[in-house]
């Protein structure tokens, strides 16, 4: 009873209240925006949240996560063009609908799965995050280790594209994070005689860059491309066939989208294309989907809202994120001197419930803007790349340079919009970097503790069994993709 | 099937080096080959200091993995060729050089101005030759964006020619 009080003490601040509403329109504008979306939103908006406090600041991070995701499928459904890569499989049967003239019982229905979805996994994380941050008790350095090995090989594994260029990717972002003085020894790695190299290579550049960035660049390539643009009258609530014909679709899910959240891979984008696969599976009238089908719209849209709760879960417990985006959180948490994990939850409840009951709310707060300012939100579209990238260069720059007043950071971040645009290219993910980069000091930082208790014997490891359980989980993780591709 | 067989003769009929699969690993190889290199000009701690590994242990050990598994994919691609990417646009390309210039005028005249220039650049080689919007973009946005961090964030921007007119 207390805890719910605890959830529900957002309803009851008005300044919360104003920061989640902002934080949810900000996040859906982000979402239908092609080519933007709530990591590099986030990112964006890190530098903003320094003028609240640290609740503040996480609600609107979480709010633009929340409505963001959803978002994507707005510009899914009307241009046949996901606003964020988690609506990619909402194209599939959104697009054909809105063409026969139901664009408005697409986007309902993809409203509705979504918040379904999204309020079911935050009661995952309700109920997950404390029990996991109970187990997290029992982690050592060498446990912490193989947990974050386990991450970035579920990271390789069942993210998008090939394995190895994710594992390269993955290395590459860790290659990053040892930049600067070596925090155990302090010696200089990687600095070329830059005194500003010191403290190391910042979050946001990287993140920026290789978001924003790269993608102002590969939108450069695209100006001849034409979107066709389906009218929307208004969106409409399911009727009680389609209800009839999607609660076990949207049930099983939201049931996958949070259980792929919570592995530290990429998150709503993943968990939407297993969604809609599963749900063709299932389905009566696979031969539907692809034409128009209401249960594909649904089994993406789920899964991908899903994904959100799921993905706070290892972040806040852990320490660990499960996606890009709680990756930006991850980073909003520990700028703001809350470093997650079980004291988190130990010493300030408070904190992680109201986190909760905001995630609750922005679900809400975007089922009542989505369903009746869709049709507002579509024409934020019609802003046209010639004038609106400048506009982000101009946003990007300011916010890189923000953060630590530094100039150098504005270059780290161009460079990495090239690289960026480069790994995109040639079939890099460039996610992996980000939770390498991330989780690269906590890796380096474990084993080599690991390594002073163990008296330099890398055998030890394989003597604890939690340890020895990520190890296996991890090499599992790695043979997956073999077995997958054999059977094909 | 046809357009496989063309997909692989048009493949095979490219020497190795031109293929983009040959570039790319060439690329990641050699600049981590170099960076390998560096690794071993990092200072070495006594074994009293030394806390597990020594600091460039854990790089170089990256740096082989990223070297093995770019030959990999490398070995992979033969068999299974990458396919052929579009040639890049000339707006890519003054879009890239744009970013250069602004380095170079943020860095020797003015942040802001850095900002205008590529923002106008950019927006009028995209397509939009209106002179209104050109201006809009390339100064009222940035004059916006400037004052908004300048007084809700308090921050200080880098001296320049017209940065040092605000701050009088």
């Amino acid at each position: 009873m207390e805890n719910l009080s605890l959830i529900m003490a957002p309803l009851f601040s008005s300044k919360l209240l104003m920061v989640l509403f902002l934080g949810t329109l900000f996040g859906l504008i982000l979402g239908v925006l092609p080519g933007l979306g709530p990591t590099t939103g986030g990112a964006l908006i890190l530098p903003f949240t320094m003028t609240l406090d640290p609740l503040s600041a996480i609600v609107l991070l979480t709010a633009i996560y929340c409505a963001g995701t959803y978002g994507g499928a707005i510009t899914a459904v009307l241009i046949n063009t996901p606003g964020t890569p988690a609506a990619a499989a909402t194209c599939l049967d959104g697009y054909p609908l809105a063409q026969k003239g139901e664009a408005g019982r697409a986007l309902g229905m993809a409203t509705v799965s979504s918040v379904i979805g999204g309020i079911f996994s935050v009661i995952v994380l309700i109920f997950f995050a404390p029990l996991l941050a109970q187990l997290a008790y029992e982690f050592g350095q060498p446990e912490y280790f193989a947990l974050a090995i386990f991450g970035l090989t579920m990271l390789a594994s069942i993210g998008e594209g090939s394995p190895i260029k994710n594992l390269i990717a993955g290395a590459f972002g860790i290659l990053i994070s040892t930049v600067g003085k070596d925090f155990m020894t302090s010696i200089d790695r990687f600095t070329f005689g830059v005194n500003e190299l010191t403290v190391g290579i910042g979050f946001i550049p990287v993140v920026v860059g290789l978001f924003a960035i790269s993608e102002m660049l590969t939108q450069s390539t695209l100006l001849n491309q034409v979107f066709k643009r389906v009218a929307l009258k208004a969106v409409k609530l399911p009727s009680l066939e389609d209800y009839k014909k999607t609660w076990k679709t949207i049930l099983r899910s939201t049931g996958i989208g949070s259980f792929i959240g919570v592995l530290p891979a990429e998150g709503g984008t993943v968990a939407s294309l297993i969604g809609y696969a599963e749900a063709k599976r299932w389905s009566k009238k696979p031969q539907e989907f692809g034409k128009g089908s209401i249960e594909g719209i649904a089994g993406a849209e789920a899964a991908n809202n899903a994904a959100t709760g799921g993905a706070m879960v290892p972040t806040l417990a852990l320490g660990i994120p499960g996606s890009a985006t709680t990756a930006v959180i991850l980073t909003g948490l520990i700028i703001h001197g809350v470093r997650p994990g079980p004291d988190l939850f130990r010493e300030q409840p408070e904190f992680l419930y109201g986190i909760f009951g905001s995630m609750l709310i922005a679900n809400v707060m975007f089922f009542i803007l989505g369903f009746f300012g869709a049709k507002i939100f579509a024409r934020i579209t019609l802003v046209p790349n010639k004038l609106l990238w400048p506009m982000i260069f101009a946003v990007s720059v300011c916010g890189t340079y923000s953060l630590s007043q530094s100039i150098l950071d504005v270059w780290i971040m161009l460079l990495f919009g090239v690289i960026g645009f480069f790994m995109r290219r040639y079939g890099f993910s460039v996610v992996p970097v980000i939770i390498g980069l991330i989780l690269g000091e906590l890796v380096e930082g474990t084993l080599r503790q690991s390594l002073v208790i163990f008296d330099g014997n890398w055998l030890m490891f394989f003597t604890r069994p939690i340890a020895l359980t990520f190890f296996v989980l991890s090499f599992i993780a790695l043979i997956f993709p073999l077995i997958k591709k054999k059977k094909k | 099937m046809n357009n496989v067989q063309n997909k692989k003769r048009a493949n095979k009929s490219l020497p190795f080096f031109f293929k983009d699969s040959f570039i790319v690993s060439f690329i990641i190889i050699f600049i981590s080959s170099i960076l390998l290199f560096i690794t071993f000009t990092f200072d070495i701690v006594p074994p009293i200091l030394n806390r597990g590994i020594q600091p460039a242990t854990f790089p170089k050990a990256l740096l082989v993995l990223i070297i093995l598994l770019t030959f990999f994919i490398y070995y992979l691609s033969i068999n299974n060729p990458w396919k052929k990417e579009k040639k890049l646009p000339n707006s890519f390309y003054i879009t890239l050089f744009s970013f250069i210039l602004f380095i170079f005028i943020s860095k020797f005249l003015d942040f802001f101005l850095g900002i205008s220039v590529l923002s106008i650049l950019v927006s009028y080689f995209w397509g939009e030759k209106r002179l209104i919007y050109l201006i809009i973009v390339g100064m009222i946005f940035p004059i916006i964006v400037f004052i908004f961090f300048e007084t809700i964030l308090g921050l200080r921007f880098p001296p320049g020619i017209i940065t040092n007119l605000y701050y009088g």
